[in-house]
């Protein structure tokens, strides 16, 4: 096909769902004026009924707790399947990388750049029911630790703290935990992830019932995840640059 | 209705984009562009004037809040979005090995 031609079809088609989407857009409510009832009821619910602060996480890990679940493991899946697509690198071709930048000031910050972000990563997490944050977040940043270690130390000392033998049993060790507390809620006699443990005092660490500990799992779950798809890329790129590995 | 006709040309710019691209990173940035057109349309569709963030920490119950279902929707979209790119960057790399370019009309096999 050539490119006119290309050009030619996508205006045409990009005319037609240009449209579609303005029509469409033009009998949603005026902006600002959004009158569906379901936000309004869990704004309204959310503390006296399940005792948490933060109204969006509340949805996220309890409410809608099992589309989240299915949220989840979509990131699992595709975390796998970057590492199966990726995974023919042996880790011998590896060993001979030699960072280029060396300075004991950069280490120094590097480290407490990282020892920081992990702290901050955990308290992104506790607080999820509390202050904007939660799993999700969390997980990044606590992943975001790691990879300062690669840029601000050494690439060997970042594979010896995420090797993927850790990464990946830590994002399934998150993702099986999440699907395992819906089971013991449901063994227990409640439905599917309900929440089915004492909620707690709003505002407090310890408020969120079951769907806290839905939180830390989906937290190690995307951490791991995240960890595991850094390393992948990382230990491909080093390996095409320092080893016998393909040539990227 | 503004924020609504931006989340439209977003999409339109990044369908316009994957059309044309020429380098299957390319084509990943502009999916992740596409994506990001339904951020933008989610929250704009929650949002309520004069109201704040769902988060009651310091706010009385009664404020006016913004829809925290929409939000919770924009954050996993997100999630979603990030592991969507990381896969097409993998197989856009693998892509690489068997045919030595990222051009699509390159690439043995494949034709567009």
């Amino acid at each position: 096909m050539t490119n006119q031609l290309r050009l030619a079809l996508f205006g045409v088609g990009a005319l037609c769902v240009g449209a579609l989407l303005v029509w469409g857009v033009l009998d949603l409510p005026a902006f600002g004026h959004y009158a569906g009832p379901y936000g309004e009821i869990i704004a309204r619910v959310v503390e006296p009924q399940r005792h948490m602060a933060n109204a969006v996480t509340a949805v996220v890990f309890d409410y809608r707790g099992f589309d989240t679940m299915g949220e989840e493991l979509i990131l699992f899946s595709a975390a796998s399947a970057v590492a199966l697509l990726l995974r023919e690198i042996k880790e011998e071709d590896t060993i001979s990388v030699v960072d280029a930048v060396r300075s004991d000031a950069l280490n120094g910050v590097g480290v407490l750049a990282s020892v920081t972000t992990f702290v901050l990563a955990l308290y992104v997490v506790a607080h999820g029911f509390i202050s904007p944050g939660g799993g999700f977040q969390g997980g990044v940043v606590l992943a975001t630790a790691f990879l300062i270690v690669f840029l601000t130390v050494e690439y060997h000392a970042y594979e010896r703290l995420a090797t993927t033998r850790f990464a990946e049993p830590l994002e399934s060790f998150g993702a099986g935990a999440y699907v395992a507390i819906g089971l013991v809620g449901l063994g227990l006699g409640f439905s599917f992830l309900e929440n089915f443990l004492p909620l707690g005092v709003t505002g407090r660490l310890r408020s969120g019932g079951s769907a806290a500990i839905v939180n830390w799992a989906s937290a190690l779950a995307v951490a791991g995840a995240f960890v595991l798809i850094f390393s992948e890329y990382l230990e491909g790129n080093m390996a095409a640059r320092y080893g016998r590995g393909r040539r990227l | 209705m503004l924020p609504y006709l931006l989340a439209v040309w977003i999409f339109l710019a990044g369908l316009y984009g994957i059309v044309t691209s020429r380098d299957l990173i390319h084509t990943t940035v502009c999916v992740s562009v596409c994506q990001s057109s339904t951020y933008i349309l989610l929250l704009a569709i929650g949002y309520r004037k004069h109201a704040t963030a769902p988060v009651y920490g310091d706010i009385p119950s009664s404020r006016r809040v913004v829809d925290p279902i929409v939000q919770a929707l924009t954050l996993t979209d997100i999630v979603v979005a990030v592991a969507v790119s990381s896969l097409l960057i993998a197989l856009a790399l693998r892509v690489y090995d068997s045919s030595n370019s990222l051009d699509p009309s390159q690439i043995v096999g494949q034709r567009g």
